[in-house]
């Protein structure tokens, strides 16, 4: 990779080390609250510590770790790998809790601690603002709190929720959204309301994180269906870590279908392919791509866009051996847009000289 | 879209005899009736079914039509769509010069009930049924032999009474299944269909009783059936993952109604993950892709219409031409015309092996 292109990571993950991290951005009630109670970690199963997937273990450093450091991360990301930028989506489980005004508290912690601990020790970085879906009024307030500051460049969700992202009650969250010029990141992952299956619980692991490319096509079908497109024709959607070759059979499908019954959702006035193709994009890590190079060309060539792939390395999740950040197969050509046009194209906040 | 009437003169220009895959034969509750024990007669008068969703008649789901049914599809005599032998084969069965169909009843059938003995005294009554009613006076109409498949004991026993016996093609499964597809509560089902030498099927629908998708009940119809595959993928994902295939390397899956644009995607996100987590699941021998390429077939409708026809070429190379198998779902508002259901570019070679020989050899049909 060519150090002039500067290019955009859009998805890589600060570690929380503990739950003590986030103690002095919390007020004096949940401090105590999290000593009283014996609260030791919001780390969720979607990415167990020490499983292979959650850190390459050339990467882990200290208790195991990776990218619990700033200089950890930024070396690799951006000195390594030449990302001029790179946008920090923390996976701490906050999207987990089941109390509105607790997880709306660890929300906030967790934003003001990635700003003051990663954004303000870096200025490549740009970070997520992690929104309590929990409730929309608190997640619409924690957009207005965090907005103010240029460094958030996107809200981010869980892909796996109660309900699906399309319904109603989550719409206030949209115009915030909107109105901000914020993407709306839909990060695999689960607030394990449901199994991570729709048929239930798998007996391993391999299989729950397979299982986040079907939310993925939930959420799409839901967004669409719903008509969020349609009322808010500016939000932009990124779905982070979902995978990438998915996507043209799932639209094929849905497609099909909404000729047959698209009387039911009336609102959706055009092929969902298309409202897709304008209004969503996808992190390119992982690719979950054909073993031979030529082959990725093809499944390539079926996503009929050379705007919607978003580069992402991941970090520091294991998607790829050695430094092939981007997978075998891209053409050239594709390299610079999804390296940094389509970044700058998808998120606003991105072209600002000084994002201060 | 669905209001236009084939004319009968198109039969003649069928290349092969086509077998079709997916057939929805209708039954009522009283055709099952001689067929069912006054405890399981009055128990359905009394309680009815209970499907692990909330409605006493009807859909969780609205369909965006009748029973989901070509409006040309109810037969002129009165009865429900495809309840009506003789107007079967006028519409479908002469008008394609179809060879061999395949009946998948979907309801009444007792599958997925609560109760596991209902479920297989109704299992054990559609398959008598499918006999009498339908195979026994067209024999192109092969049967099912559905299962009470939320217990695999009682569903083994159905398989028994069924071995050996022609008449049946498969073992049928709906997909929502309670639990995944691989789970050991199943492996009786598996075992016994190995033994008895049939290919197991596992048509879209039923209700798990589980959220639609893993992030919750959706609103629409639409989002529903597009959701099918998704479930699917991952009963499919557990079915390798379990080891199913190293312990009945002989067993083979149909996958019915389900599409298979989503098919080579899986595969290579599973290998992919395969390749650093191997550890997790010691008991594979081989690529996850490779049991998904070796084990499963597809039936054809709904066929996934590619934006640019070659893409779909794509799909059906990479998940193999001796693995599709043609179906139109007849029926039901989404079906797949024979005559120009698959993409005008195929050979005549594999378009006979999709319409015929890939059937053929998986359901030995003589």
């Amino acid at each position: 990779m060519s150090a002039k292109l500067h290019a955009i990571d859009c998805d890589v993950h600060p570690t929380v080390p503990n739950v003590k991290a986030l103690l002095p951005y919390l007020d004096d009630f949940w401090r105590d609250t999290v000593q009283e109670r014996g609260i030791e970690s919001l780390e969720t199963v979607t990415y167990p510590p020490n499983a292979p997937l959650t850190s390459r273990p050339d990467w882990r450093g200290k208790n195991s770790r990776a990218a619990t450091e700033v200089t950890q991360l930024a070396q690799q990301v951006c000195d390594r790998w030449h990302a001029g930028i790179a946008i920090c989506n923390c996976l701490y489980g906050v999207g987990l809790l089941f109390s509105e005004d607790m997880a709306n508290a660890f929300a906030r912690a967790l934003n003001d601690w990635v700003a003051k601990e990663w954004l303000d020790r870096d200025p490549r970085l740009r970070a997520s603002i992690v929104i309590p879906t929990q409730n929309t009024e608190y997640a619409v307030d924690e957009i207005e709190r965090c907005a103010k500051d240029r460094r958030f460049v996107q809200i981010m969700v869980l892909a796996m929720q109660e309900v699906p992202l399309g319904r109603r009650q989550f719409w206030p969250i949209y115009a915030a959204a909107e109105r901000h010029g914020l993407p709306l990141g839909i990060h695999a992952g689960s607030t394990y309301r449901h199994s991570i299956t729709s048929l239930g619980w798998p007996s391993y692991y391999i299989e729950d994180y397979a299982a986040h490319t079907q939310a993925f096509q939930s959420q799409v079908a839901s967004l669409v269906c719903e008509g969020v497109f349609a009322k808010y024709p500016g939000l932009k959607v990124v779905l982070l870590e979902s995978g990438v070759t998915w996507l043209p059979g799932f639209l094929w499908r849905f497609a099909k279908f909404w000729r047959g019954v698209r009387a039911e959702v009336p609102w959706v006035d055009r092929s969902p392919a298309e409202i897709v193709r304008d209004h969503f994009r996808l992190t390119i890590q992982p690719f979950d791509a054909p073993a031979e190079p030529d082959q990725v060309e093809r499944a390539i060539d079926h996503l009929r866009s050379d705007g919607i792939l978003l580069y992402a390395s991941d970090f520091p999740h294991w998607q790829f051996d050695g430094d092939q950040t981007m997978p075998a197969g891209i053409p050239k050509a594709l390299r610079q847009k999804i390296m940094v046009d389509n970044p700058l194209a998808t998120y606003p906040r991105l072209k600002e000289e000084d994002a201060r | 879209m669905n209001m236009e009437v084939r004319q009968p003169d198109r039969g003649a220009k069928a290349r092969v005899g086509i077998i079709d895959c997916d057939i929805h034969p209708k039954n009522s509750v009283e055709d099952l009736k001689p067929y069912l024990s006054n405890r399981w007669w009055s128990y359905l008068q009394t309680y009815g079914q209970r499907q692990r969703h909330g409605y006493v008649k009807g859909f969780p789901y609205p369909k965006s039509q009748p029973l989901a049914s070509r409006r040309d599809s109810w037969p002129p005599g009165g009865g429900l769509p495809a309840s009506d032998l003789n107007f079967m084969r006028e519409q479908h069965l002469d008008l394609y010069g179809i060879e061999y169909g395949v009946m998948n009843p979907l309801s009444p059938s007792g599958q997925g009930d609560q109760n596991d003995e209902l479920s297989a005294a109704m299992a054990f009554a559609t398959n008598e049924y499918q006999l009498e009613g339908w195979n026994k006076r067209d024999p192109r109409l092969k049967a099912s032999v559905v299962v009470p498949y939320e217990n695999g004991e009682l569903a083994r026993k159905e398989i028994r009474r069924r071995a050996g016996d022609k008449r049946f093609a498969h073992v049928l499964f709906l997909s929502r299944t309670s639990e995944l597809l691989g789970k050991q509560r199943y492996w009786p089902i598996f075992e016994a269909a190995v033994e008895a030498g049939f290919p197991v099927g596992v048509h879209v629908f039923g209700s798990s009783g589980r959220p639609m998708s893993n992030t919750g009940w959706p609103s629409f119809y639409i989002e529903e059936i597009t959701e099918h595959s998704a479930s699917l993928a991952a009963s499919v994902t557990s079915l390798i993952m379990e080891g199913v295939f190293e312990r009945w390397p002989e067993l083979k899956i149909v996958l019915i109604e389900a599409g298979f644009g989503w098919i080579p995607s899986l595969g290579w996100r599973l290998d992919q993950n395969w390749k650093r987590m191997k550890d997790e699941v010691p008991h594979l021998k081989r690529a996850p892709s490779e049991y998904l390429r070796q084990h499963f077939w597809v039936s054809t409708q709904p066929m996934e219409e590619t934006e640019e026809p070659e893409h779909l070429i794509d799909i059906m190379q990479w998940i193999g031409w001796d693995k599709i198998m043609f179906a139109s779902d007849y029926p039901h508002w989404d079906f797949d015309d024979p005559f120009t259901a698959l993409p005008p570019s195929l050979s005549e070679e594999r378009r006979n092996q999709i319409y015929s020989g890939n059937a053929k050899a998986l359901y030995r049909f003589a």
